[in-house]
Formats: structure tokens, sequence, C-alpha cells
């Protein structure tokens, strides 16, 4: 299995502190990986190099085996779907316009954007009658679907999600954990999904990264986690949360 | 876009043209001088000179002086201590020693002609209102300073000049305490209601008699002489040799009396200043036959003249700087470093005083409607400019982020994301500019350009409260039109999901 996201030596800082310090990250096609730790423990940073919106002061990041830079960032981009927590979506367009613009930007013809937006609408289980709703007129689940959408609109081969359903309250949040699970199955796509919630990273997740300090501290299926900690800190992080009988993980 | 710029590039082409064909006799904003120049217009025009155009009310002497430096303007009546003073930039002392000939030879090196005096002296003096002075036993300027709290209201320009309060002041040895500047003709009104003791006045004032005032006598002889004479271009006889003929004809033949009485006939009687030149020619000029009477057009057609022209000048003012000014708001919201001098230089354009900017846009674009034009451009720029950038740079990092990673172009992020969500804070300073505008438009009438300015300028001059509604309440009119125009075009234009938000009748309920 080849590499879909692939980092070497990188290293950012902000300041003086370090924000991300990784010898090596590969995530290999068709993986979901998880990328969970406390606030500033450099997870969102890391999507934010993967999307080239920030440059790594060392090391290099490869998107498809494509090493990301000023030049092949606009090669790379379309085969890079976004999420941000609160969407993203740009409040002076409809859902609709959200999700159509990049491809309409990129001369798509309409019956392909109708397509593949029945497609989508089919996929995240939205409504098509919100599709013409403005972002302020949708609710929080609604804008992350929306979100999703666009993000996926070109088919892109490595999904980023950073925090997707973090501002949303825990009945929609579990219900669009299932749904996400399921998009990510039927696709069959590269996901790097950040949050701070381990047991959401358990039922998105095929592997979770456990991050501290911008450095890895380890990386496995969520039973590995429990069943073999490789630092106190993941079994105090795990247990902070929730105890591991209830996330059921001891099968 | 493009319609717009040819517009533009058109209207500049037109009125280039007009400046420079037949004779352009100007006038300072004062009755006396519109009567006189009036005066010679039609006799130029009694002449057989074709093409004869008298551009009234042209403000302060440096912006008619400059008109006429620059060739906008052939001649104007001027007088001849303000030659010294202003043009030669002599104090009063020098001055009052030259004589005729050598004042002639200093103005033929600025490339003008001065004519022989037109006959009467409109010299400046101290007037006073005759119970005071009575009550206080001042007859002359010496009395005066005996009286440190009497409250002075002067003219700005004798408040600056030398030849004016400053040197007057020093002459006498003058301690005034209150002393204020203040409008010419307000300074009447302040004088008849007791708000001020005193003003500076010219000596064929109508008002003198009218408002029985004591003009004080120059005892120690301060006062140089402001004898009128014709100013005008040294090319002007080659081009019209009839134009010298006029004005000769005009010199040496109206009293300080005769004088008086025409003015009196405008600010008094309200008679139009070419019916009041009309009579004055015929007291002067038996031979001219008979004189058509000055005609008023109506009050709706002058003030629907002068409405549309102040549209006019709003509207192109308003595009062109709706044109550069959004350009220039990009391009500064793109760097910090170009954006500061960007946001620099058009907030020093704002600070510059209007009358100020007039006088510096004369010798570059004539008078008339392009530096009127020009200036209110500049004026507009800053509220667009820098409600772009604030529009542009105050987008959500979440949302900057957004636009950022997804595949599309620069261009496209600027036209498709960046511009329309900072659409309503453009808008906003579109709208101020526009407000500002129309505001400003009316000290167009200062250069000539006419538009609702002129009615008030005039109304001012004449002390007549209904010319000054005419121009004043259509102005305030359409400043609460654009106003309203603007809300309304902000629902239309503005896209639904960035309104202010309207209750929201969608809840959490369903993810």
């Amino acid at each position: 299995m080849s590499a879909a996201i692939e980092l070497t030596g990188v290293r950012k800082r902000f300041g003086g502190t370090v924000a991300l310090d990784l010898p090596e990250l590969v995530v290999p096609e068709r993986t979901v990986l998880a990328l969970i730790g406390p606030s500033g423990c450099g997870k969102s940073t890391l999507l934010r190099l993967v999307v080239g919106l920030l440059r790594p002061d060392q090391g290099q990041v490869r998107v498809g085996g494509t090493p990301m830079s000023p030049a092949t960032r606009d090669e790379i981009l379309p085969r890079v779907g976004y999420v941000i927590q609160d969407g993203g979506l740009f409040p002076h367009l409809t859902a609709l316009e959200n999700t159509a613009l990049v491809a309409r930007h990129r001369g798509w013809p309409r019956d392909r954007v109708d397509a593949r937006i029945h497609e989508l609408l089919d996929l995240t289980r939205l409504d098509r009658e919100l599709l013409d709703r403005y972002p302020t007129e949708l609710s929080g689940g609604q804008k992350q679907r929306v979100a999703l959408m666009r993000a996926l609109m070109l088919d892109p081969d490595v999904l980023l999600m950073d925090e997707p359903l973090g501002a949303l309250d825990p009945m929609i949040r579990s219900r669009l954990q299932r749904d996400l699970r399921e998009v990510f199955e039927r696709l069959q796509t590269t996901v790097l999904f950040v949050t701070h919630d381990i047991a959401e990273a358990a039922v998105v997740s095929d592997e979770i990264a456990i991050l501290r300090a911008g450095r890895l501290v380890q990386r496995g299926k969520p039973a590995e986690l429990t069943r073999a900690p490789a630092d106190p800190f993941v079994t105090e992080f795990i247990e902070a949360q929730a105890p591991p009988e209830a996330l059921g993980w001891s099968r | 876009m493009n319609r717009v710029i040819v517009v533009l590039m058109a209207t500049l082409l037109v009125s280039a043209q007009s400046v420079q064909a037949g004779v352009t006799v100007g006038s300072k904003a004062f009755p006396e001088s519109w009567i006189l120049s009036e005066a010679l217009a039609r006799t130029l025009r009694s002449e057989g000179v074709a093409r004869v155009e008298h551009r009234h009310n042209l403000g302060g002497t440096e912006i008619v002086a400059q008109a006429l430096q620059s060739g906008a303007v052939d001649v104007y009546p001027e007088y001849t201590g303000t030659i010294q003073e202003v043009l030669l930039h002599r104090s009063g002392a020098a001055a009052g020693g030259a004589n005729a000939d050598s004042m002639r030879a200093d103005v033929a090196r600025l490339g003008l002609g001065m004519s022989d005096p037109i006959g009467f002296n409109d010299g400046y003096a101290i007037a006073m209102p005759e119970s005071v002075a009575a009550r206080l036993g001042i007859r002359t300027i010496s009395d005066l300073g005996r009286h440190p709290d009497l409250r002075l209201g002067l003219t700005h320009e004798f408040l600056g000049r030398a030849d004016g309060y400053p040197g007057l002041a020093r002459h006498y040895g003058l301690r005034m305490r209150h002393v204020l500047g203040i409008q010419h003709e307000l300074a009447y009104t302040a004088l008849a209601s007791g708000r001020i003791d005193g003003t500076d006045i010219y000596t064929t004032d109508a008002q003198i008699a009218r408002l029985g005032l004591r003009v004080l006598e120059d005892d120690r002889g301060f006062f140089p002489r402001y004898d009128a004479v014709w100013l005008y271009r040294l090319d002007l006889p080659g081009r019209e040799p009839r134009a010298l003929l006029a004005i000769r004809s005009l010199t040496g033949r109206i009293s300080e009396k005769q004088m008086i009485r025409a003015n009196a006939r405008v600010v008094l009687d309200g008679i139009s200043y070419e019916a009041a030149a009309d009579s004055l020619l015929a007291e002067v000029r038996p031979a001219t036959g008979p004189v058509r009477p000055g005609e008023r057009e109506g009050v709706a057609w002058s003030i629907a003249r002068n409405t549309v022209r102040h549209l006019e000048l709003v509207l192109l003012a308003l595009l062109a700087a709706i044109a550069i000014g959004i350009p220039l708001g990009i391009a500064a919201a793109g760097s910090p470093r170009l954006g500061g001098a960007i946001l620099l230089v058009t907030g020093v354009l704002q600070t510059i005083p209007s009358l100020a900017l007039l006088a510096v846009l004369i010798p570059l674009l004539g008078i008339g409607f392009r530096p009127a034009l020009a200036a209110l451009f500049l004026y507009s720029l800053l509220p667009i400019v820098r409600n772009t950038v604030v529009g542009l740079s105050t987008l959500p990092a979440s949302l900057k982020d957004a636009a950022e990673s997804l595949p599309l172009s620069p261009w496209a992020r600027l036209t498709r994301i960046r511009l329309p969500m900072a659409s309503p804070a453009i808008l906003a300073g579109v709208q101020t500019s526009a407000v500002i505008c129309v505001g400003s438009a009316t000290l167009a009438a200062l250069v000539g350009a006419g538009g609702l300015g002129e009615p008030i300028l005039s109304g001012i001059q004449l002390r007549q409260t209904h010319l000054i509604l005419e121009g004043a309440a259509p102005a305030a009119a359409l400043a609460l039109l654009a106003q309203k125009g603007f809300d309304l075009l902000e629902r239309v234009a503005v896209p639904r999901g960035l309104r202010r938000p309207e209750e929201s009748t969608y809840g959490d309920h369903d993810a």
C-alpha cells in the first residue's frame, strides 16, 4: 500500500515553542487516522501543513507522492478536501453555491455539477431543500454536512477534517459520527481526522495517533492504546475522558 | 466599467475645448466685481466680439488670479492695493511708494497688463455703527485703539494680509482683545445685531449708508489706495484687438458714487447684477444705445439647472472614486507597506481645505467643471479606499483558511469570496463618499462650476435668504436621497447571507 500522506523530518516552530516535531508520519491510502491530544499538541498545525496553509521550517510534506511547495500547491489542492471546525462556509453563498463554487470555477458543465451534488446529498444525508439556504439559515449539523459536501466535491484522494464536530451538541454529534464513519467506508478515501475526543476517534477512525507538545506519543488501533500504552500519558489521557470499558475496547 | 471611463474622458475633453475660445471675463465673489465684469462683457459684445463669456463668482483673489495666469480667464477687475499685496507680494509700506508705471512693469513680468484706473477707489476702511462710535467719541482709527475691549469681526482675507489687520495693528499700535474672522456679508449682519462693534469694509459697500455706519478716518495714512483697474493677459490684445478698446472705454469713467449706487441696486434693491451692469453702462457710456433689460430665469428652472449640474459633478466624481478607490483599497489590503502609504496620502488629501485644494488645481485644470470634479474626486477617495481595506482585511481567520485551501485562482478568491464578503463595508464607504460629495459639491461654485453652491454663494453675498434656500434645500434633499438610496441599494446588492440577521426560525433541531 502506498502512502497518501507522508511527513519526513518536519519541524515547525511558532516563536520560541516547537509546534510540531515529527521524524516520520506516514498515512497509507484508504486509512482513517485520528489525530488526538490536548490543546496545543500540534494536531491542527499538522493539518495546516498538509493543506499548505503553513510551510514547515524543516522537512518535507508529501501528498500522493508530490512534495508540497508553493509551486506544487495548485496541483495538490484539487486532490485535498479540508473541513474546519465551524465549517468555513462562505456566508454570502448558499449551501449549493458553496458546494459548487470550485467545480463551477473549474468550468464543469452544469449537468456534471448537478449529478455530483446529487451523489453528495445522498452520501451526506442532507435534505435537498436546504441547498438554497444561506449558512446563517442552517443548523450546526447541517452546516457541517454542507462543508463535507464542499470538501468532497472534486472527489479528493485525501480528506482533512479539523475538529469538524467540535461545536455540536452531543446528540447531533453522535449521529454525525456514525454517518461520517459510513461515508469514510463508502468512499474508501484517506482521512486525517483531528479531534480531542477519544470516543469520537474510536468511532470514526481505523487508527489513532496521540500527540503531545508537537511530538507523536503513540500510534495504533484503539485497543492497542489501552492494552499497551507507550507512555503513562496515554493512559492518563484516555482515562481522563472515559474508562476503557465504556468504550468497549476490551474485546 | 469601460463605458464609465469613456464618458469621463469625453466630459474632460469637452470642457477642455471650451476654455480658450473667445474672451472670458472673470469676476470675484462679490457684487461689485460681478457688475464691473458684466459691464465689460456687455461692452465686448456690443463691440462685436464673438463668444464673450462671463465666469462670475470665482471666489477670492488667489483663485481668480490663478485663473488669469493659467489662461482660463482673460481679464477681470482688480484693485491696485491687492495687486501689490497678493500678486507682487509687497507689504503695505513698500507698496505705498509704487507708482502706476512701475506696477505696470511688474505685472508685465507675470504676463499681465494693467489698465488705467476705472475711476473709483474701493479701499479698505474700518467702520462702526454710528451709535457706538458717537457714544464713545470714536472718529479715527487712533481713537479706536483707545478702546481695546471693542469686538472686531474681520474678513479672513483682511486678517491674513500684511496690508490688512496685522499691518494696521502695528502701524497704530492696536491691542484689540477680541478679534475674530468672519465672512464679509455676515459681518454686516453681526454689526446690525450688535454682536460685533466694528469690521473692515470696502469704501464702495452699499451697506455703509443703509446700516448707518461711521467710516473711521485713517488718520495716520495706513491704507494704500485700492484703485479699480482691469487686469488682463498680455496675449489678449493680440488675439482680440477689440478687447483692449472695450477695456479702455471703461476706464476713467466710473466714480465712487456711481459704483456705490450700482452696488446698492444689487445688494439692497435685489436687482440682478446684469441689470445693474446695464444701468451703470447707460450712465457712463450714453452712446451705447438702448440696453436690453437683464432677464432673470424662473426659480424652478434655475433650481432644476443647478440640481442637474450638482448631480453631474457628484455622480462623475463618485464613479471615478469608485473606479480608482476600490482597486487602490485592494492593493492597500494586499501589502501593509503600500497600504500605509495609500491610506496616508488619501488621508492627507481629505484634510486639505477645499479653497486651498481648488487654488492648487486651477493652474493644472483651469476653472469651471474640471477642478471642481477633481477636488470632489479626491475628497471621495478616502472613505472608499479605507472601507475597502477594512472590509477585505477583517475577513474571519477561519474563512480566510477556507478560501486559501480551496483550489481557486487568486483572482477567483478575490472576486468570488473576498470582495463579495467585503461588499457591505465597501458600500458603506461609497455611501459616506456620496453624502460628503453632495455637501462638498456646493464649493464647486467657487471656481465657476455651477451647481447648488451658486445660489448659496450669491445668497450670502446679497443677504437674500430665499436665494440661500434655493441651493441649500435641494442640497439637503439630495444628501437625504443619497442616504436612503444606498440603504435601498444595500438590500438589493448585498447577498442575503451577509445582511443583518433577521429573527432566525432555524433552530438546531435537525442535524
